[in-house]
Formats: C-alpha cells, sequence, structure tokens
C-alpha cells in the first residue's frame, strides 16, 4: 500500500473548461484502500457535482470499487453526507468500508 | 462454685464472648482481604455458572463493610486513582461497581478490553469464546500466556483477569455466540462490547442488542486499520442503519488472510474499554453518532460523524420486522456469506473448481519429485507470502498477475527439459492452502496449459504430509 496521492482528470462530462473544475480529495479506507492501492487521491470533478456524481465517476475508472458501494460510510469533510451532497472545491471525500476483523 | 461466685463468672463469660465476637469479626475481615488478595486458581472459577445473573450487580459490594460512600475500604485503596479523578471519583467507580459488562471475543480486541475492565473494577465481567490458544495468536492476544496454548480462550482470560483483580465477578461462557443462544447471554449483562474477528457476528449481535436494548461497544482492526463506534445507544444508529448491505468478500478479509499488526487491535482495543467504562460509569461524551478511524501507518485517527438512526432500518428503524424470533431462525452466515469464524475453511469442502484429473496429492507430487520427473512448480501465491517460505525450485507467479506474466510459464518449462529430448515438463501449482492454485490451474488450462494440475491443500498439505519440517503460517 503507497499514501501517494495520485491525480485524476476526470472526464467532464458537465463541463468542458478545465478552469471551473472543482478539486475534490477522496480518501480511501480498509478494502477502499486495498482496491485502489493508495490513501487518497485528488480528483477534479465539475462544479455543482454531487458526492453521488464523484463515486460514479470513480467508479467508472475503477470498476473494482463496485464491490464497496453498497457497504460503507460516506463522509464528506469528516461528516455523514448523504449522495446527493453538492462539492465545493476543496472538500474532503471519505470513503469508508467497514473492517471486521479483530 | 458457690452462687456469687457463678454470677461474677457468669458476667465475666458475657464479656469474654463480646471479646472473641470482636476479635472473630476482624479475623474474618482480614481472612477475606487475604482471600481477595490470593490468586485463586483456574479451576475454581469453574462453579462460576454462565446462568448466573449479572444484571445489576451487587456481589462486590455486598459482604463488605463499606464506607458511608458506598465502597469498600479495600476498594478505595485499590481504586484510589480513579477516586482522585474529579470527573470520575466516588460516584462513576460506584457505578461500574455496579455494571455487568460482557466482552464478545477473547481475541486481538478482547485481550485489552477484558483485561482493563477487570483492572477497573467493573461489578462483573463475562466473556465469550469457543476458540482455543494458539502459538500464533500470542503476537496481538495479550491476554494469554504460552502455558494456554491448546486451552480454552476463555478459561485463559478468566484466569488473567482474575489474576489482577480478585474483587470482581467473572463469567465464562466457554461456547461460540450464536442466534440460538445469543439473546439469554446478552440479557444478562448492562453493557456488551463487540470483539469478534467477523462480520456475521457483527450483525447477529447488534440485532441482539437492539431487541434487549443494550449499548453495543463495538471495535474492529485489520491490517494496520482500525474501526470503533458505540452502536444503539441514547438514541444513536444500530449496525445495520450504516450497513443495512453486507459487503461481498467480507469472508477475505480476516486476521488469517490479511494479517494484522499486533498493537493495532491493542489500540483499539483500549479505545473500547474507554467507550465501555464510559458508557457504565455515565461519564464524558461515548462515541454513538461517531465513528473512530485508525490509521497505524500515518499515525492519524479520524473521527467522522456517521449517520442517525435510520427510520428504515429493519432492526430498530420504525417498522422494524426483526423480533426475538426471527432473530432465533435467522442465518447470519447465509446473509453476509462469511462464516462466523476466522478459521480456515477450504474451497474444497464446498466446491472442486477443477477436475480431479487437474488436481494431484503432495505426496503424489513427492513421488514425482522423487521420480526425478522434468516439471516446473508454479507458486502463485503473494510475493510477500512467497517470502516467509517455499518449496526450493519453485517459481513464484502471483495469482494476480498470472494472465499478463503467462508467456514466461512457457519459457519456464522450455528450460526445465533439455533441449535435444523433445520431451515436455509438466507444470504443477501450489498456493498456501489449495484454493488459489485451482483458480490459477482454471486460468492455465483456458490459456495454453492444459496439462497443468494443482496440489491439494497446498503448502499446508504438503508440511503435513509430505515435510513436516516445512514451516506453516
Amino acid at each position: 500500500m503507497d499514501n501517494n496521492t495520485c491525480e485524476v482528470p476526470v472526464d467532464a462530462t458537465r463541463e468542458l473548461n478545465p478552469e471551473s473544475l472543482i478539486k475534490i480529495k477522496v480518501l480511501f479506507f480498509a478494502r477502499a484502500r486495498e482496491i485502489m492501492g493508495l490513501a487518497d487521491m485528488t480528483l477534479e470533478v465539475a462544479p455543482q457535482s454531487t458526492a453521488g456524481d464523484c463515486l460514479m465517476t470513480l467508479l467508472t475508472k475503477f470498476p473494482k470499487l463496485e464491490e464497496i458501494c453498497n457497504s460503507m460510510v460516506l463522509a464528506l469533510n469528516e461528516e455523514y453526507a448523504p449522495k446527493s451532497s453538492t462539492l465545493k472545491n476543496g472538500d474532503e471525500l471519505a470513503i469508508i468500508p467497514p473492517i471486521s476483523g479483530g | 462454685m458457690d452462687s456469687n461466685g457463678m454470677s461474677s463468672g457468669y458476667a465475666d463469660i458475657i464479656r469474654e464472648i463480646e471479646k472473641l465476637k470482636v476479635e472473630k469479626e476482624e479475623i474474618e475481615n482480614r481472612i477475606s482481604k487475604l482471600e481477595a488478595q490470593l490468586d485463586r486458581k483456574p479451576d475454581e472459577t469453574a462453579h462460576l455458572e454462565a446462568s448466573q445473573c449479572c444484571s445489576n450487580v451487587q456481589t462486590v459490594l455486598d459482604g463488605h463493610r463499606s464506607s458511608s460512600n458506598g465502597l469498600t475500604p479495600e476498594m478505595i485503596y485499590r481504586y484510589s486513582r480513579h477516586l482522585l479523578l474529579p470527573d470520575f471519583g466516588v460516584e462513576a467507580q460506584l457505578n461500574l461497581a455496579r455494571s455487568s459488562i460482557l466482552v464478545i471475543g477473547a481475541g486481538g480486541l478482547g485481550s485489552p478490553v477484558a483485561l482493563y475492565l477487570a483492572s477497573c473494577g467493573v461489578g462483573c465481567l463475562g466473556i465469550v469464546d469457543d476458540d482455543v490458544v494458539e502459538l500464533n495468536n500470542l503476537h496481538r492476544q495479550v491476554i494469554h500466556a504460552e502455558a494456554y496454548v491448546g486451552k480454552a480462550k476463555v478459561k485463559s482470560a478468566v484466569a488473567a483477569c482474575r489474576a489482577i483483580n480478585s474483587l470482581i465477578k467473572l463469567v465464562e461462557h466457554n461456547e461460540s455466540l450464536r442466534a440460538s443462544n445469543a439473546l439469554d447471554i446478552i440479557s444478562k449483562y448492562d453493557i456488551v462490547v463487540d470483539a469478534t474477528d467477523n462480520l456475521p457476528s457483527r450483525y447477529m449481535i447488534s440485532d441482539c442488542c437492539v431487541l434487549l436494548d443494550k449499548p453495543l461497544i463495538s471495535g474492529a482492526a485489520l491490517g494496520l486499520e482500525g474501526q470503533l463506534t458505540v452502536y444503539h445507544h441514547k438514541g444513536g444508529p444500530c449496525y445495520r442503519c450504516l450497513f443495512p448491505t453486507p459487503p461481498p468478500t467480507a469472508a477475505c478479509q480476516r486476521c488469517s488472510d490479511s494479517g494484522v499488526l499486533g498493537v493495532v487491535p491493542g489500540v483499539i482495543g483500549c479505545l473500547q474499554a474507554l467507550e465501555a467504562i464510559k458508557v457504565a460509569s455515565g461519564i464524558g461524551e461515548t462515541l454513538s453518532g461517531r465513528m473512530l478511524i485508525f490509521d497505524a501507518l500515518s499515525s492519524r485517527i479520524r473521527i467522522v460523524k456517521i449517520r442517525g438512526r435510520s427510520l428504515q432500518c429493519v432492526a430498530c428503524g420504525e417498522n422494524a420486522e426483526l423480533t426475538q424470533q426471527k432473530f432465533r431462525s435467522f442465518d447470519y452466515e447465509c446473509f453476509t456469506q462469511s462464516p462466523m469464524s476466522d478459521r480456515v475453511i477450504s474451497l474444497s469442502i464446498f466446491s472442486t473448481l477443477v477436475y480431479e484429473s487437474a488436481r494431484i496429492s503432495a505426496r503424489l507430487y513427492k513421488d514425482k519429485i522423487n521420480e526425478h520427473e522434468e516439471h516446473v512448480l508454479l507458486d502463485v501465491r503473494p510475493a510477500h507470502h512467497f517470502r516467509i517460505t517455499a518449496i526450493p525450485g519453485s517459481i513464484n507467479l502471483p495469482l494476480s498477475v498470472l494472465v499478463e506474466n503467462i508467456s514466461s510459464i512457457d519459457s519456464a518449462l522450455k528450460a526445465a527439459v533439455p533441449e535435444a529430448s523433445g520431451e515436455a515438463a509438466s507444470l504443477y501449482v501450489v498456493c498456501r492452502r489449495g484454493n488459489d492454485s485451482q483458480r490459477a490451474v482454471e486460468c492455465l488450462r483456458k490459456n495454453g496449459f492444459p496439462l497443468a494440475k494443482d496440489i491439494i491443500g497446498g503448502l499446508e498439505a504438503w508440511s503435513r504430509d509430505v515435510d513436516p519440517s516445512f514451516p506453516i503460517y
């Protein structure tokens, strides 16, 4: 597992002008981190994108995340967020699947 | 003796009796104090039957001369550093002494939980586990000593707790917690600590705590990460509110497969003990509605606010369908598609992926070596497993990168036989337990290696049946 941050430009389906894209930091925990092989990454998404949009973008780029997307805690800036939450530039979105070991 | 002498003698006797009674009481007090200091032997715990009721524990406080605040002199001395805390004090200590806590699992998490709860003076501590201590547990399950390897974890844990604090009541539940017995066991306690190692138990314990209205201190640890939350406490969410759907690959997420750094469950277990003490004593702010996430590699602790109770939750929601009757017959292993233990399950028990002709036993493979059969042994475990131990001469090609490196097998096979001989070398595949090797053979047979065979039972079978000096892990 490495902790490098990698930047993934996103197919801007809503907004074509890269100037207007907002940057979101996505944090991966547990199985999500294992699948991604990294602890966090910066995503560029269109303004007014929701947490759900951001997830869809990730799923398109990394289909293996599918296995955790129905069972996880989604937190926006360390608070529970429904998928409909709108994202702002600099937001931190955490993907936290449950751990069951002990 | 005359009548006068008799009457004075009578008064003397009365005085003597009174004096002896006082002495007797003093001696009895000293005996009970000494008994409390004594390490009772594990056998003596046997009389503590699992059927004992632990709710509203009074035993510690009964039968001892207590001060006006309700604490005995021994308790005052033993717990003095708690009593000195302005935010804890006598009241919180008394609350602890009156509480009963059930720790489910005496493993990596349960070890520090039980040790701290016993030390701190909870009135009654119950421990459930049906497992036995194994040598490869000891790097993280710090409650167990080498002398207990092969013995019941519950016996070992209770003996360790008793050695620390003989004032508290300890209850052994040397059985696995199942939907059939969970209601009976959990109903006897005020607070539940989930220190288990598997997903079905987590759903089951959460459901049971909702049905019986018990607060649940739930911790988990794997690899270099840990998680901790207090469920179903003061209107907060339950496990199902957060995770209504179980993740599909839970079965693979085990310490016995993925590994765990020993101190990680130690950290989470200590924090679980802390949350349990807060809930029991009524001090502070618990992690209800929040999840603590521990990242050992970067030394970061994050606390994330989680969702509130879900009104749609099937366990604790408005129209929850869960009843005690349904609970008893609910199949949690089927629901989560994973077993209620960290123990290893061989794929071959359920299904064999490849045809019998595509398999070979470890003993037969050894015969092939003795016959000097030209062959390549492909070890498909991850590279860091291969570095732990490997059969000499085997080639490591992890299953995850098998397809993209399939051409390298061709060259290895060619190199295994002299060019002029015209013969072809055989291809055998091995892994740790014989599951991934079947997957690899299935893949190889589809990709130009129709004669590839997997070694049944993997390196564990090799160690068991051929070379007992070969290390298992």
